[in-house]
C-alpha cells in the first residue's frame, strides 16, 4: 500500500470489503491503463459520501518540462493525440482535459510551469450556472457533467476561472467505456472518478510517481492524517485566483 | 370631421408582399440548412472553439432578445404612463416584443450543442442558475404579451388591459435585468465583472427596441400607402435619440469605471486600443456610427425632419447595437482570462493568447435566419389580425395637438 | 431540484403519443418481433436466466434499468456492473462471421440498432458511449458470484418506481 489513499482506509472498512467481495475492487488491467495497487475500494454499490474530499496538491518545484501527467491523461480518457479522435477540429477547437502551462515571472524572469486541470472547486461557477444541473459536484468534491442532460450551451465554459472545460466539436467514436465523451456536450478532468472509485489514484499523479518526479499528491482533504493533509499542513499550497474564494480541490506549492 | 381609431389587418395581395414573405422563407430555408450541416457534423464547421465558446449566433440571439423587452417599451409608456399619443401604436409594439423574442430564441437554441434536448432544458432545473431563470423569464414575457394584446383586442377584458400591460412592463424590465446578468454572472472574465452590465442592458434594450419598432412602422405604413402623421413620428425618434444618448453615457461610464480600477487597465488598452477589429468595431462602429451619427441626424434642425434620414438614423442604431454586443461578447471572450497574476502564460490550450474567432458562413445565416423570423411573425400576424390603425395622422393620434398646430 | 418526475413524465408521454401516432397508422400491421433478426447475447446470466432479468421484461423495460444505474453511477459513483451499459455491449456486441469484427452501433446488425430502426427510436447513448466491448466483462455470469441482492434490490426498486409512473 504506497499511496495515501489506501494510507486512509480505515482497517474495518478494508476488511468488509474483503468479505463483500464486490466486483468493482477486483484489478481489471484494460490497453492502456497503469496498474496500481488494487482493491482499498469503496463498495461498489455504496454511494460516494461528503466524508471525503478528493484533492490534489502540485509542487511546482518538482514539475518541470515533464509531460506525462498529461500524456497518461490522454491515455487513461482516450482524448487528444494519443488517440485517433478529433481529427476535423482546429487546435482551437480539439478538448484538453490537462495542460502544462508554462510561467515567467514579468519582474524576476523566474519561470516555472504546472499542470492545470479542473481544479475542483467547493463552490464551482460551473455548477451554479449550468442550466440544467448537469455541471454538478460529486458528494466527494469532484466536479462532473452529467453528458447526458448536457444540452451543450456552454455557459459552464463562460463561467470557468482556470479555462478548464472544453466542447466537443465533432463526432467521436472509439471511447473508453470508462471515460464516455461525445459531440456537442461539454467535457473536463474528472480527477479519474472511475479510477478512484475503485480505490485507485488519478492517472496523472499515478504517472507523476511512476517516473519518480512525485510532484503530485493525491488524497483526502479532510483526512488530516492523509499524506495531502500533511503535505498542506508543513508546507502549505496555494489556490490559482485564490481571490475568488472557490476553495477549489486543486492546490499549487510554488506559485 | 371626426377621425376614429380603427384597426384593420393589412391587404396583402400585392406582389411586393409575397415577394418580401418569399425571401424571408428563403433566409429561414437556409438557417435550417446550417443548423441541420451544423448539428450533423458538430460545432467545427463554425468559427467558435474552446476560446470563444459563444460566436455570432448568440451576438443575434442576444440582440433580439433585448430588443424584443425594448419593443415592447412604446406600448408601457401608453399603457401604464397614460400618454394616450402612444395607445394606437400599442398592439404593434407588443407583437413586435413577441417576433422579436421568438426570433432570438429560436437562435439561441439551435445553437446549442443539442437542440435536440430542448426537452430536458425545459424539465431539468437548476434553479441557480441564472440561464435557467431567463427561461422562465422568456415563456412569462411570451404570456404576459399575449394576454396583453389579447385584452387590448378584445372588448370584454379591455377593462384589464392597463393591468396586462402593468404587469407585461414590470416583467421585461426583470427580463432585461435577467439577460444583463447572464454576464453580471461571469466573475472570472474581467469585462462582464461590471454591476453596471444589468442596468446597461435596460437601456440598451429602449435604444435598440425602439430603433426596430420605428423601422417596422415606418415600413408597415409605407409599403401599405396608409398615413403615418408627422406628430407620432417625431415623438419615436425624439425619444429614440434620448435613449441613444444614455446608452452612450452608460458606455462612457463603464469604461471610466473601468480605467479607474487598476486590474482592468490591460483589458480597457485592449477594447478601446489594441484590439484589432474589436477596437474598430468599437469605435467607428458603435461609438461613431452607431451613436454619434444618429444622435446627430435625430436631433439637425432640418435632417431630423426627414423620413428617409430617420429610418437611416434607426437602422444605424441597430447596426451599433450589434457592434456593442459583438464587442462586449466575443471580445469579452477574446481577451485571455487573467489567471496568474505578474506573469506570462504559455501552453498549448492558448493560454494569454487572444482568441481569434472568425464566424463561419453556418452562423452568419442562423443569425440571420433568426431575424427572418422575427419579421415573418410580424407580417404575417398583422396579415391576419388587426394590429394596425387604417391611419396614424396627426388628428387620429392627437386631435388636441393636431389643431393647436 | 433535478428530477421534477410528475413534469417530466408527462411530457414523456405526450412525446411518447406524438411518436406513437405513425405507428398507430399502421394499424396492426406491424411485422411481429420475432421476426427481428437479433444477434444472440454472448453468453447467459446464470443456468437459469439468461438476461440479467427476465427476457420479457427486458425486452420492455430495458432502458428504465440503464437509466437509472446511469443515475447512480455518475451522480453517486455506484459502480456496480449488472445494469451498466457496457456490460449490454460486452454480452450483446455482434460479431461479423468472415471478419471475427464487432459491428459498430451505425450498422444494422447492431444489437441495440437491429430492434430501435424497426422501432424507429432513436438513441443517443452511442454518441458517448462505446458501442463496441473494449475490456473484459468484470459481471461474472454462469456461477453464483452475481451479488442476487444487488439484482433484486434494483428490481423491486424499480417495479415501485414503474408502477408510480403507471407503467407496467
Ligand atoms: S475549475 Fe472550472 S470546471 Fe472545474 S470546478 Fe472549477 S469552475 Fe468548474
Ligand atoms: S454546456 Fe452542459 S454542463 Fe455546461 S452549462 Fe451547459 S448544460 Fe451545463
Amino acid at each position: 500500500m504506497s499511496n495515501d489513499v489506501s494510507n486512509q482506509m480505515n482497517t474495518s472498512r478494508r476488511n468488509f470489503l474483503t468479505k463483500a467481495g464486490t466486483t468493482a475492487g477486483a484489478a481489471v488491467v484494460a490497453p492502456g491503463v497503469f496498474l496500481t495497487t488494487p482493491a482499498a475500494a469503496k463498495p461498489a454499490d455504496e454511494p460516494v459520501d461528503i466524508e471525503r474530499r478528493w484533492g490534489i496538491l502540485i509542487d511546482t518545484a518538482k514539475c518541470d518540462d515533464c509531460s506525462d501527467c498529461v500524456t497518461a491523461c490522454k491515455i487513461e480518457n482516450g482524448w487528444g493525440s494519443a488517440n485517433p479522435v478529433e481529427e476535423e477540429s482546429s487546435p482551437e477547437q480539439q478538448a484538453q482535459w490537462i495542460r502544462k502551462v508554462g510561467l515567467k515571472n514579468k519582474s524576476t524572469g523566474h519561470v516555472l510551469s504546472l499542470p492545470l486541470m479542473c481544479q475542483h472547486c467547493e463552490t464551482a461557477p460551473c455548477v451554479d450556472v449550468c442550466p440544467t444541473g448537469a455541471s454538478f459536484k460529486r458528494a466527494d468534491g469532484i466536479v462532473l457533467v452529467d453528458k447526458h442532460i448536457c444540452i451543450g450551451c456552454r455557459y459552464c465554459m463562460m463561467a470557468c476561472p482556470y479555462k478548464a472545460r472544453s466542447f466537443i466539436h465533432e463526432t467521436i467514436t472509439d471511447q473508453k467505456p470508462w471515460a464516455p465523451r461525445g459531440k456537442g456536450t461539454v467535457e473536463s478532468c474528472t480527477m479519474c472518478v472511475h479510477r478512484v472509485d475503485e480505490g485507485k489514484i488519478p492517472a496523472c499523479v499515478e504517472a507523476c510517481k511512476a517516473d519518480n518526479h512525485n510532484a503530485m499528491f493525491f488524497g483526502d482533504l479532510n483526512d488530516e492524517n492523509s499524506v495531502i493533509s500533511q503535505e498542506l499542513e508543513k508546507h502549505g499550497g496555494e489556490q490559482v485566483r485564490a481571490d475568488l474564494e472557490l476553495n477549489t480541490g486543486v492546490r499549487y506549492r510554488g506559485i | 370631421m371626426k377621425l376614429a381609431l380603427h384597426y384593420r389587418e393589412i391587404e396583402g395581395k400585392s406582389t411586393g408582399f409575397w415577394v418580401l414573405l418569399g425571401g424571408l422563407g428563403l433566409l429561414i430555408g437556409l438557417a435550417m440548412g446550417s443548423v441541420l450541416h451544423m448539428e450533423h457534423a458538430g460545432h467545427h464547421v463554425t468559427g467558435m472553439n474552446n476560446q470563444i465558446v459563444w460566436g455570432l449566433p448568440h451576438v443575434f440571439a442576444i440582440f433580439l432578445i433585448v430588443a424584443a423587452s425594448g419593443a415592447l417599451n412604446v406600448a408601457s409608456i401608453g399603457t401604464v404612463f397614460g400618454k394616450s399619443l402612444y395607445k394606437p401604436l400599442a398592439r404593434l409594439s407588443g407583437l413586435l416584443a413577441i417576433a422579436l423574442l421568438l426570433g432570438g430564441l429560436i437562435v439561441l437554441v439551435l445553437d446549442l450543442g443539442h437542440p435536440d434536448r430542448l426537452i430536458i432544458a425545459m424539465t431539468y432545473y437548476n434553479f441557480k442558475s441564472i440561464f435557467a431563470w431567463n427561461i422562465i423569464l422568456y415563456n412569462g414575457f411570451l404570456a404576459l404579451t399575449i394576454v396583453y394584446i389579447w385584452f387590448m383586442m378584445e372588448r370584454k377584458m379591455n377593462r384589464y388591459y392597463r393591468t396586462a400591460g402593468f404587469f407585461a412592463f414590470i416583467w421585461r424590465l426583470v427580463l432585461t435585468t435577467g439577460t444583463g446578468s447572464i454576464f453580471g454572472f461571469l466573475v472570472a472574465r474581467e469585462t462582464y465583472d461590471a454591476a453596471l452590465l444589468a442596468p446597461m442592458f435596460v437601456i440598451m434594450s429602449f435604444s435598440f427596441g425602439l430603433a426596430a419598432f420605428i423601422l417596422v412602422l415606418m415600413a408597415a405604413y409605407n409599403w401599405t400607402q396608409r398615413p403615418l402623421g408627422d406628430l407620432i413620428l417625431f415623438r419615436l425618434k425624439n425619444l429614440l435619440g434620448v435613449f441613444v444618448a444614455s446608452v452612450l453615457y452608460f458606455v462612457v461610464v463603464y469604461h471610466l469605471t473601468n480605467l479607474y480600477a487598476t486590474e482592468h487597465h490591460d483589458v480597457e488598452r485592449f477594447i478601446l486600443l489594441e484590439g484589432g477589429i474589436f477596437t474598430g468595431l468599437f469605435w467607428i462602429v458603435q461609438i461613431g456610427l452607431g451613436s454619434l451619427l444618429p444622435l446627430a441626424m435625430l436631433y439637425h434642425p432640418t435632417i431630423g425632419k426627414s423620413r428617409p434620414a430617420i429610418a437611416t438614423a434607426a437602422a444605424l442604431v441597430i447596426i451599433g447595437g450589434f457592434a456593442q454586443l459583438y464587442v462586449l461578447l466575443i471580445g469579452g471572450q477574446a481577451y485571455p482570462l487573467e489567471m496568474f497574476p505578474g506573469y506570462e502564460v504559455s501552453s498549448s490550450f492558448f493560454d494569454g493568447v487572444i482568441g481569434s474567432y472568425s464566424p463561419s458562413i453556418w452562423e452568419i445565416a442562423l443569425g440571420v435566419g433568426g431575424v427572418a423570423i422575427s419579421l415573418l411573425i410580424v407580417i404575417i400576424a398583422i396579415r391576419v389580425l388587426r394590429f394596425l390603425p387604417e391611419t396614424l395622422e396627426d388628428e387620429v393620434v392627437d386631435p388636441h395637438a393636431a389643431k393647436a398646430s | 431540484m433535478r428530477h421534477p418526475t410528475v413534469m417530466r413524465t408527462v411530457l414523456r408521454t405526450l412525446l411518447a403519443m406524438l411518436l406513437a401516432l405513425p405507428l398507430a397508422a399502421f394499424g396492426g400491421e406491424a411485422l411481429p418481433f420475432s421476426e427481428l433478426s437479433m444477434s444472440e447475447p454472448q453468453r447467459q446470466f446464470s443456468e437459469t436466466q439468461e438476461c440479467v432479468q427476465p427476457e420479457e421484461e427486458m425486452r420492455r423495460n430495458h432502458m428504465e434499468y440503464i437509466l437509472h444505474q446511469r443515475d447512480e453511477t455518475v451522480h453517486k459513483g455506484i459502480r456496480t456492473r449488472v445494469y451498466a451499459l457496457e456490460e449490454c455491449i460486452n454480452c450483446h456486441a455482434t460479431r461479423v462471421e468472415e471478419t471475427g469484427e464487432y459491428v459498430r452501433a451505425d450498422d444494422p446488425r447492431h444489437f441495440c440498432a437491429a430492434c430501435h430502426t424497426y422501432a424507429s427510436v432513436k438513441i443517443d447513448c452511442f454518441q458517448c458511449h462505446a458501442d463496441v466491448p473494449v475490456r473484459e466483462s468484470t459481471l461474472n455470469t454462469g456461477n453464483n458470484s452475481v451479488p442476487k441482492d444487488e439484482i433484486h434490490g434494483l428490481a423491486a426498486e424499480l417495479q415501485q418506481m414503474l408502477a408510480a409512473e403507471g407503467k407496467p
